[in-house]
């Protein structure tokens, strides 16, 4: 079971009173992009097996969208955070980094598309 | 003995969206409540006359049926010139009471939220799910209220009742 800290209201919510939201920061490519970046902005997702950022929303209670630090395989929550913020706060990096060495998200950085064989 | 469900009277109940920190904001509640301004997570009053905060940027406040429109108009003349929206709910949701010393279990059953007297006591407003349902809840008189969508109020309170007659696990 997966139980997100909501920023917003500080509600410890279950998993079953939130809303998944998919990937978190991605970068809209919209009217004047190319068509390979629209591509990748609406279908390419990094989809991790390991620590991801992801939107959620707290649909059964304060209504709000935040987003959340976690790892993917051992459901390990590194933090949440308003969904107002454009990178992480310092403190989740600063766990995520010392928890996962290694690990460097780049958030708004959405994995680049492939190329297409 | 198994705690009693019941559909309540009809509530009166407005929604107030706006900034909770500004002055007017405030000061138009309390004026209009009598009551102190909810913190987070809280209620203030009762479901006749009182004040339950929803979310960051949003209050829904309790007043007599009869006295929603004056109430209404009173906001509205309060925050004029400010950014705020007033409506009236009345008709958005049911409150159905649960009358019994069981009343915590009866919606813990239901509910994944942590109700545990240390964590939930009286004066506390948790919005949540119960089974399938958006319900909001809250300790009040000898028993709990709970609040959801009108259009889920049969399924609600046969909900609720199959909880209450089940009894109390015994583990509060």
């Amino acid at each position: 079971m997966l139980t997100l800290t909501c920023p917003h209201c500080g509600v410890q919510a279950d998993e079953t009173e939130l809303l998944p939201g998919g990937e978190a920061h991605l970068k809209r490519h919209g009217p004047g992009s190319s068509e390979e970046e629209f591509e990748g902005y609406l279908f390419h997702r990094q989809n991790p097996k390991g620590p991801h950022l992801e939107r959620w929303r707290h649909a059964f209670g304060c209504g709000k969208w935040f987003l959340a630090a976690r790892d993917t395989v051992t459901m390990q929550v590194f933090g949440t955070y308003p969904a107002s913020l454009a990178t992480p706060t310092d403190e989740i990096r600063r766990r995520a980094g010392v928890e996962r060495p290694g690990w460097g998200f780049e958030p708004g950085v959405p994995g680049e598309p492939e190329a297409v064989e | 003995m198994a705690d009693a469900v019941t559909l309540a009277e009809p509530l009166g109940m407005i929604g107030l969206r706006g900034d909770h920190g500004d002055e007017r904001v405030r000061a138009a509640v309390v004026g209009l409540t009598g009551t102190a301004f909810p913190e987070r997570l809280r209620i203030e009053g009762t479901s006749q006359r009182g004040v339950a905060w929803m979310s960051p940027d949003e209050l829904l406040i309790f007043v007599p049926r009869s006295e929603v429109a004056l109430a209404v108009d009173r906001l509205a003349t309060d925050l004029a010139g400010l950014h705020h929206l007033v409506t009236d709910v009345s008709d958005m949701r049911v409150c159905v009471r649960i009358e019994g010393p069981d009343a915590r279990e009866v919606l813990a059953k239901l509910s994944p939220a942590d109700l545990h007297p240390d964590v939930f006591g009286p004066g506390l407003f948790r919005r949540s799910r119960l089974g399938q349902l958006a319900a909001a809840f809250w300790l009040e008189g000898e028993g709990a209220r709970v609040i959801c969508f009108r259009s889920v109020a049969d399924y609600a309170v046969a909900l609720l009742r199959q909880s209450a007659a089940d009894g109390a696990v015994g583990h509060f």
